[in-house]
């Protein structure tokens, strides 16, 4: 066990301060829930009652019935689609949990949302659950039934063409989940498919390049071309079953591996099929103490402000994540404005980089040379973001500020450890690079609901845009009418807020999801045991050091 | 005096144990003896030496006098014990000991066959001026019977050379009596080779009274006290207890020198019992003498502080008892329950199994007699008692609430006993007045099994399901710090559905964020209470060894929790309770089409024999299928009309296809 000491903590979580930052917090988390709610709602109840009363089951209760009992799941961007034109969750199951002892990757259509048919965003989760298991091989089990692509058409009431210009996406493009399956594949992780209904046309090589393929009698339908296109494609009468049946599957193409005479039978020999695989994890660990942090994780509720004003002690969000609060800082006397250190999250050695403020160029340089120690000992990195930025002013970039700010993105980027990020409030342009944003391969981020990520803060972005505005006029000799720059000020400033809200980035499935604070050290914990499925292994050179 | 320093118990079982322990305390190395079943026994494992023997009935084994003497002589044991049943009260056992040139624990020899046979003795005892029924002698080619002027209605016939009700009858009609007689006549031969039988009153309402005795070498005879043994079941007594709740202290005193002349008028050594009939008026008659110890000797023990098989070692080894009678006094009450392998609602039907567990609690002033351990394989060839438990208090009231709350805190499981019953006739208000007698199962409504209430099984399926989860989560092979089904987003909470009684009850629990569990329990018959879901906040503290906590809204229960495979035992205050956990996954149900007969295999249907409509006969030919050149006829399994024919000559079918419909004929 690590003797690193205890971090203390000056929080008071009586204070009047506390008290309203976590009132504020509370509603944040509940707002959330219910958007939770709601995705898991799919189609509604008389939807998933409609599938009950046919002997299935509703899309979480299989997910449910596949994992070890009592076994913990991590659920990814469970309210992807929010705040789009698609249906919030997206029909889609996706998450990490325990099936026969083995930590796998699962993604589940709902069948009562669109009928499972995938959309722009469901085919994102589909996407970034193959990347999950991919990145941390884990081996992958889908519970299909899918109407197949989505093909109506978008947009409805705005014109189509409108629709048409400003959409990029073209079918020449799609497919790649396909490819990503019998990679999997390829690369030694197993990939499980059970049909519990629909997987047509293209969505018939879900299975099609899957490793394992269990089907539903009587539910099972997969077949490239349904009877009303080989009516028109060859004139053949034909119907479901003898087309694509489980049953033809299972005895005469050869497709089904196993056929399941009902949907329970059908989850126990996924499970049967994980038991077989003996699945080895190729990470060390847990090897640490895995005990509770001594100070309360509740305390974290009352931490931040809202309008992320008052400045946080980011060790007081350590002391609450890492076991037994246990942390060893390195360089605390220096480049103050990143804390940086060693922990442990369940079990798992990590090294923490903790924003306690704006980056400064020592700050850059002291994460950049952190990040280096931990992978010369293959110790996974574990971010949490506050982070306005890097600073700016005239002394500043004549200090280097963007020469030792790309050392520690050059570090970053070309780590091999496992990263995982917790944007815990500000999340605001080269900070959010710096600090292993979404982009960086950072195999997983996760928001506080008071995490906001932008180019830069709503204020400073309408204020940009103000001064901008003002210089135009005053170049073409024309008066400011201040009232209207106030107006236009402010909206742009409400833009921009809404549009850097945690609620509206995991709309998009540009993280893992919003977390509730309390939870912060299983998540962290889950995705490190998640990334320990591969091997640990730091890099070996990095880019060349502008120094 | 010849003190015995080695000494073989011709017994198993908790009797054997016993005897062991004073046996020890004597300093004597204690041998045993066993048959291959009781390999593992506990009179085994706590013997010094033990020695194997050849054979599996009990006439092979323990009741085999060669064997049995010669393990004494392999062992150089100078004493044998023979404990109670068995070998305890043959003669030519203990002449053949003594023959041997062993030390005999037991009276001599002629004293044990003269009290085998009730008629003899009762001759005897009437010599001595012991008080005894009339009695009308029945020889074996009598055809008329008339009773005596002395004897009436009801009367009983028993065999003389009987015990343990076996050739025992009740006649209320003079006109019963030859058939009767007849009957006893026939058991008696078959039981005990022994036709010979009598007739004497049958005494309505009756207590069965023993004294204890002791006699040795010195000329020193004692009573003990009596015991009262009131409560029985299938004529085996089942609750035994000393003092007596009815006799006072003038009978006591003419009961205990009744019993001294009867010891004294057979020559009597060692331990004895003489047992009376006491009718409602008080009044007593010698009924016979039993020459070993007794099963319900610790209650003698528990009121007179003395050690029987002490006593019994002493006075076997030449040496005096080693007390006088005006020494005694009785000292507080104590009650006997004897714990059976049975099932009291199937007619206390002996049964058998596997004790998962065995632990009697650790009361104070309750003594556990017991031949088993957890891990004993309890089966049909040996008696199916399993402990006689032992409360000794200052009250009878006391002693019997201390019993009852004892055998409510033994924990026993994988084996049906006999619990409950005991518990509730310790209870029971006749009982607890001392008005119990012989018939008192039959007369009272005494229950035999315990009805487990609404709450009692919700708190049972709550702790199994709380106890179920917090095993297989810190059983977790990953993430074993993480919480029970902590999770991210939404799933349906997690359920265990058990089998109660009956009922069928599902127990959804979500674990909250303090680590209670929030609870619902649904399920349960129609007309049912536990039909409304009954929702709580729970909270599981565990103590190890299977015991818990549940803290259910505030209120704690006590349980103890063991499993096996999907069977739950759930023992809180109000009893044991046995839940059987449904599978998570069932078999699935395939619907079968009525009177659908399938291919056996894959193949091409080569001939059709029948038609729509045709009625066929069981065994008469429907269709062939040919499979790798081999032909396979399908047969009709019953009378029947053929209703649908799915294959014609020339098809290709799968196995499992579905061929012919016969709709059965009525």
């Amino acid at each position: 066990m690590s003797a690193a000491p205890v971090l203390d903590t000056a929080v008071d979580a009586q204070s009047p301060i506390s008290v309203a930052n976590r009132m504020a917090m509370l509603d944040l988390l509940a707002e959330h829930d219910a958007l939770v709610a709601a995705a898991a709602a799919g189609g509604g109840p008389a939807a998933a009652e409609r599938l009950r009363s046919r002997g299935r089951l509703p899309v979480r209760e299989r997910v449910s019935l596949l994992l070890d009992r009592d076994t913990p799941w991590l659920e990814l961007s469970p309210i992807a689609g929010n705040q789009t034109d698609f249906a919030i969750g997206a029909g889609v199951v996706l998450g990490i949990g325990v099936i026969s002892g083995t930590e796998c990757v699962v993604v589940a259509n709902d069948p009562t949302v669109l009928g499972g048919a995938l959309t722009a965003v469901s085919i994102r989760k589909v996407e970034r659950a193959l990347q999950v298991a991919r990145e941390n091989r884990l081996p992958y089990v889908q519970l299909v039934e899918s109407a197949g692509g989505d093909l109506r058409r978008m947009g409805a009431g705005e014109g189509a063409a409108a629709e048409l210009r400003r959409s990029l996406d073209h079918f020449a493009e799609s497919g790649r989940i396909f490819h990503d399956i019998t990679e999997l594949s390829a690369r030694g992780i197993p990939t499980i498919s059970v049909v519990f209904g629909s997987s047509t046309a293209g969505g018939a090589y879900q299975p099609g390049m899957s490793d394992y393929n269990i089907f539903v009698r009587g539910q099972a339908k997969v077949f490239l071309g349904g009877p009303p296109l080989v009516k028109m494609a060859t004139g053949e009468d034909s119907d479901d079953e003898s087309l694509g049946g489980a049953e033809m599957h299972a005895s005469v193409s050869g497709l089904a591996d196993y056929l399941a005479d009902d949907e329970h039978e059908a989850i126990r020999m996924a499970r049967d099929v994980v038991d077989h695989l003996h699945w080895r994890k190729s990470g060390p660990g847990p090897t640490e103490l895995a005990n509770p942090p001594v100070h309360d994780p509740e305390d974290l509720l009352g931490l931040f402000q809202l309008d992320l004003r008052a400045p946080v002690e980011v060790r007081e969000v350590i002391a609450r994540v890492v076991d037994g609060s246990r942390f060893e800082e390195f360089k605390p006397g220096y480049g103050t404005t990143i804390v940086c250190g060693w922990a442990s999250v369940h079990g798992f050695p990590v090294g923490v980089l903790a924003n306690n403020g704006v980056l400064f160029s020592d700050a850059a340089q002291k994460g950049a040379q952190f990040i280096q120690l931990c992978n010369q000992v293959d110790t996974p990195l574990l971010f949490l973001q506050n982070i306005t930025g890097f600073m700016v002013g005239r002394d500043y970039e004549r200090g280097g500020i963007i020469k030792h700010g790309s050392q520690m993105i050059n570090a970053l980027s070309n780590s091999t450890v496992p990263h995982v990020t917790v944007i815990l409030g500000a999340s605001y342009g080269a900070g959010n690079y710096g600090m292993s944003g979404r982009a960086f391969d950072t195999r997983f981020v996760f928001l506080w609901p008071t995490a906001k990520i932008a180019i830069m803060g709503p204020k400073q972005l309408a204020g940009v845009m103000s001064l901008v505005r003002r210089g135009q006029a005053e170049r073409r000799g024309i008066k400011v009418d201040e009232e209207a720059e106030a107006a236009q000020n402010e909206a742009v400033e409400e833009f921009a807020e809404a549009m850097s809200l945690a609620v509206y980035a995991t709309g998009r499935g540009a993280d893992d999801g919003i977390i509730d604070p309390r939870d912060t050290r299983h998540v962290v914990g889950m995705a490190l045991s998640a990334c320990h499925n591969a091997p640990v292994k730091g890099a070996e050179g990095f880019g060349v050091f502008r120094l | 005096m010849t003190p015995i320093r080695r000494l073989l118990i011709a017994n198993r079982g908790e009797i054997a144990r016993r005897i062991t322990r004073s046996a020890r305390s004597a300093g004597a190395v204690v041998i045993a003896v066993y048959a291959p079943s009781d390999a593992e026994a506990p009179h085994v494992k706590e013997a010094d030496l033990s020695i194997a023997l050849m054979g599996s009935t009990a006439a092979d084994t323990y009741l085999d006098i060669g064997q049995i003497l010669a393990a004494a002589r392999e062992t150089g044991a100078d004493a044998v014990h023979p404990g109670y049943g068995f070998l305890s009260e043959r003669a030519e056992f203990a002449s053949a000991v003594l023959a041997a040139g062993l030390i005999w624990v037991g009276p001599p020899p002629k004293a044990i066959a003269a009290m085998g046979d009730k008629l003899s003795a009762k001759r005897l005892m009437s010599t001595a001026g012991v008080p005894v029924l009339p009695t009308l002698e029945i020889g074996t080619s009598d055809e008329f019977y008339a009773l005596p002027p002395d004897m009436r209605m009801p009367v009983i016939v028993k065999a003389s050379a009987g015990g343990g009700g076996k050739g025992m009858r009740v006649v209320t009609a003079s006109e019963e009596l030859p058939e009767a007689i007849m009957g006893a006549q026939r058991e008696a031969r078959a039981y005990f080779g022994d036709p010979t039988v009598f007739v004497e009153p049958y005494i309505a309402d009756a207590r069965h009274v023993e004294i204890q005795i002791l006699a040795d070498d010195h000329g020193n005879v004692v009573h003990c006290f009596e015991r009262d043994c009131s409560i029985q079941r299938r004529h085996q007594k089942v609750i035994e207890e000393a003092p007596s709740p009815t006799l006072d202290d003038k009978q006591r005193r003419a009961m205990g020198a009744a019993a001294i002349a009867a010891a004294v008028v057979t020559d009597y050594r060692g331990a004895g019992t003489v047992e009376f009939v006491v009718d409602p008026s008080g009044e007593f008659w010698f009924l016979e003498v039993n020459t070993r110890l007794q099963v319900e000797h610790p209650v003698t023990e528990a009121v007179t502080g003395i050690d029987l098989v002490r006593e019994q070692l002493q006075i076997a080894a030449g040496l005096p008892i080693s007390f006088a009678q005006d020494d005694l006094a009785i000292e507080g009450h104590a009650i006997e329950a004897r714990l059976y392998a049975e099932d009291p609602e199937a007619g206390f039907l002996p049964a058998t199994g596997t004790l998962l567990e065995w632990t009697p609690p650790t009361d104070p002033n309750v003594r556990w007699d017991s031949g088993v351990e957890t891990g004993s394989v309890v089966g049909v060839e040996w008696d199916p008692m399993l402990a006689k438990v032992i409360a000794h208090a200052p009250t009878r009231t006391e002693a019997a609430l201390r019993l009852a709350l004892a055998l409510s805190r033994l924990r026993v499981r994988g084996v049906v006993t006999n619990r409950e019953f005991l518990v509730s006739a310790l209870g029971h208000p006749q009982f607890l007045s001392g008005q119990a007698t012989t018939d008192f199962v039959r007369s009272t409504s005494v229950a035999l099994a315990r009805v487990p209430s609404h709450k009692e099984i919700v708190t049972a399926v709550g702790v199994a399901a709380l106890v179920g989860q917090s095993m297989r989560v810190s059983a977790m092979p990953v993430l074993a710090s993480l919480p029970g089904r902590w999770h991210t987003g939404a799933l349906p909470a997690s359920s265990t559905t058990f089998a109660v009684g009956g009922q069928i009850i599902t127990v959804y629990y979500e674990r909250q964020r303090d680590d209670s569990f929030a609870l619902t329990i649904t399920g349960g018959l129609v007309d049912d209470p536990l039909s409304e879901p009954v929702s709580s906040t729970a909270r599981l503290h565990t103590y190890g060894s299977g015991s818990v906590h549940l803290e259910i809204d505030g209120k704690r229960t006590v349980a103890h929790v063991a499993c096996q495979d999907s069977k739950w035992w759930v023992q809180t205050e109000q009893g044991d309770l046995v839940l059987e956990e449904l599978p998570r996954f069932p078999e699935p149900e395939v619907p079968d089409i009525v009177g659908g007969l399938r291919a056996p295999l894959s193949g091409i249907t080569v001939q059709v024999a029948v038609d729509l409509g045709t009625v066929v006969q069981p065994g008469e030919l429907l269709m062939v299928i040919e499979a790798m050149k081999m032909e396979h006829r399908v047969l009709a399994p019953y009378l029947g009309t053929v209703t649908e024919l799915l294959a014609v000559t020339g098809d290709h079918v799968a196995g499992g296809d579905l061929l012919v419909v016969l709709e059965a004929e009525v």
